[in-house]
């Protein structure tokens, strides 16, 4: 339990639970863009339910998107992330436990919180399981993509909105089969098909992911 | 020492940053045991030819080459000194001890770099000197082969001082090869290494 | 044949020899990638045969479908630079990175253009999130990417590198992105040319779109050969035979 993996996820798990503001802002980012759809397009329900999936995919997306630029910027300047790249492991060892740590902490929470933004857009409630679970399985990806455009911009001053433009055309096969799923359901489809892609796109992402993280760290670091 | 103990050979190495040469035809040999001091103006690239030699830094021309039986077992310390404000002064040190495999008694580190009592203080409440301690106390865990060391000695009081220059020259009496940058100098039997134009005084 | 090959590889890779290259091939590549590509599409515009359903609408074909496989295979090609780069740390392909991404970008923004201006007559509007058009678009978009990124990095060693694992990401991309987009389904008609098997457009009007595809590849390649000599005059103007050239000059 005191390998370096551990200890980094035990360290990461520890760091946010010091500054909850970092895992509670983007649930409160999320809760807040849902929220402006029925303000923004109008209250009906059956036009909500007709946008619900979309929307509140795309505020997930965003949200985890947010809350990733900071993701190896604090260890990059404080000279915590140089530690963790001249250390005698390698470093997808490391990275992967701030990966998973992130998930835990942002991620999955998303999925908790999504079946009662959809319920609030008016999603039938067969269909919120379903919405639950393409989360679930979407978010890590999200993580993983995501923060190979966070290590690739860590060093830059104005990394948010590269960052951005970076990675959100890298987001949009998750959220087509995220949102799209979660249309299958409220119509009444099969699911289980487009379920086993996002899991498909989970397991692409977990297998290269965190090596095309570390070697973006690396390459910040003027590797 | 013994041809097959640990070896650090430097050829040719040339380095340029932001359109200006940092170093050119760079060369030395350096071997276990033995202290190495890097001076040089501000600027003059003594913190990127550390870098180099740890392997984060890749643009360079030239031959680095660590001529030892496994990998070189690396302690580095960067000019960041790598604490996280949110994290105690044990917290910090345990998890580079982990990351690095350096098994030892970490309370005790941290007592023999002067914090003792200061164990559960977050790091945002230490000066810029006690956290550099928290790095430094790295050194007075499980031994490393090589120590690359990048300004230990800033914002380092004078009893800190002294203790950095026995602690150092007990590791390299006991095998372990020392590069570090700063203008103190450890002893008497340091080797030298100065970058840019003007020659050693 | 391997070993010429290996020699190619080596040669091409020094920035010298490249330039050298570059030099010799620029002054015939220009003019036969312009003239190919007018016989292309002045064919295909003005003497192909009008198409039984679309009429003369159709021609616009013989720019976006150049267009457009230019822009993939550009992409593709700065995959392979972006592998070469991390792998083998080849400098010559950092240079090509750089090189390959402004005119790719500028045939994707082509090829939506034209792909807009087909979609009137034969939609009855400009824009349609049909599959290939939103395709096109997120591949513009990561080309914009990986220039960004590129110009956000001071050191161009360091900008080529991280642009090349972007790159390399965005090739895995683009593959997802074509099957999620075309899963989401759309009203464009299914692929009208397949070079390996039969095709289902008439010869008359394959011919001139195979030439104007294969003008605007020359010209593609043109314009990569022309940035990527300028990018190694920049990289390599204190080096001592950019000198000699330019005081030869």
């Amino acid at each position: 339990m005191n390998g370096p993996w551990w200890a980094t996820l035990r360290r990461e798990l520890t760091l946010i639970w010091r500054s909850p503001a970092d895992m509670v802002q983007p649930l409160f980012f999320f809760m807040v863009v849902v929220s402006l759809f029925p303000l923004g397009l109008s209250p009906k329900p059956e036009l909500l339910a007709l946008v619900a999936p979309g929307v509140v995919w795309v505020a997930a997306l965003l949200a985890v998107m947010l809350s990733l630029d900071g993701l190896f910027r604090r260890d990059q300047e404080s000279g915590a992330l140089d530690q963790m790249l001249t250390a005698p492991v390698v470093s997808v060892l490391p990275v992967s436990a701030k990966l998973l740590a992130h998930w835990l902490l942002t991620g999955l929470p998303l999925a908790l919180l999504a079946p009662l933004l959809g319920y609030m857009m008016q999603l039938p409630v067969p269909a919120l399981a379903t919405l639950t679970y393409s989360v679930l399985l979407g978010t890590p990806t999200l993580t993983v993509i995501g923060a190979i455009g966070a290590a690739l911009t860590v060093g830059l001053n104005r990394g948010g909105i590269l960052l951005a433009l970076l990675i959100l055309p890298l987001y949009v096969p998750v959220l087509v089969f995220g949102a799209g799923v979660v249309r299958a359901a409220v119509d009444g489809s099969p699911t289980q098909g487009l379920l086993a892609v996002l899991g498909a796109l989970l397991a692409l992402a977990l297998s290269l992911g965190p090596l095309a993280v570390a070697m973006g760290l690396r390459i910040s670091a003027g590797d | 020492m013994s041809c097959d103990s640990l070896r650090l050979t430097v050829r040719q190495l040339q380095c340029e940053r932001d359109e200006r040469v940092l170093f050119r035809d760079l060369a030395f040999q350096a071997s276990a045991g033995e202290i190495w001091q890097i001076t040089g103006a501000n600027g003059a690239g003594k913190t990127t030819l550390l870098r180099i030699l740890v392997g984060l830094h890749g643009f360079y021309e030239g031959e680095v080459r660590w001529h030892s039986p496994l990998a070189p077992d690396l302690l580095y310390l960067g000019h960041q000194p790598g604490v996280r404000e949110e994290l105690t002064a044990r917290e910090n040190l345990r998890f580079s001890a982990a990351l690095n495999n350096q098994p030892g008694d970490v309370d005790a580190a941290l007592d023999a770099v002067d914090l003792y009592g200061f164990e559960d203080v977050p790091a945002a409440h230490l000066s810029a000197g006690q956290k550099r301690r928290v790095a430094l106390a790295r050194l007075w865990l499980a031994p490393k082969k090589v120590w690359i060391l990048d300004e230990p000695y800033t914002a380092i009081d004078q009893n800190g001082v002294a203790r950095l220059d026995q602690r150092i020259r007990d590791a390299a009496g006991n095998g372990t090869l020392v590069l570090y940058t700063s203008h103190h100098r450890v002893g008497d039997d340091v080797r030298r290494l100065h970058l840019g134009a003007e020659a050693p005084a | 044949m391997w070993n010429t090959l290996k020699r190619w590889y080596h040669q091409l890779g020094s920035p010298r020899y490249f330039y050298r290259f570059a030099d010799i091939v620029l002054p015939w590549l220009w003019p036969l990638a312009l003239i190919v590509l007018a016989i292309g599409l002045v064919w295909g515009l003005a003497y192909a045969p009008v198409e039984r359903y679309q009429g003369d609408s159709y021609r616009i074909i013989y720019l976006h479908v150049p267009a457009s496989s230019g822009a993939l295979m550009g992409y593709i090609a700065m995959g392979v630079a972006g592998l070469v780069c991390l792998v083998w740390r080849m400098k010559m392909a950092e240079v090509m990175l750089k090189a390959l991404a402004p005119f790719g970008a500028v045939l994707a923004a082509v090829s939506l253009i034209s792909g807009a201006i087909w979609g009137k007559p034969t939609w009855g509007t400009y824009w349609q999130w049909d599959a290939r058009l939103t395709s096109m678009l997120i591949l513009l978009f990561m080309y914009l990417g990986v220039m960004v990124l590129q110009s956000a990095i001071r050191d161009p060693r360091q900008a080529a590198r991280a642009a090349s694992l972007l790159a390399l990401v965005g090739v895995i991309n683009v593959v997802i992105v074509k099957y999620s987009v075309e899963w989401l389904n759309t009203l464009h008609q299914g692929a009208t040319l397949n070079l390996f098997s039969e095709s289902s457009i008439n010869p008359a009007m394959k011919y001139p779109l195979l030439i104007s595809m294969l003008g605007m590849w020359l010209l593609y390649a043109a314009n990569v050969l022309m940035r990527a000599r300028a990018e190694v005059l920049s990289r390599e103007r204190r080096s001592g035979w950019v000198r000699k050239l330019v005081e030869g000059h």
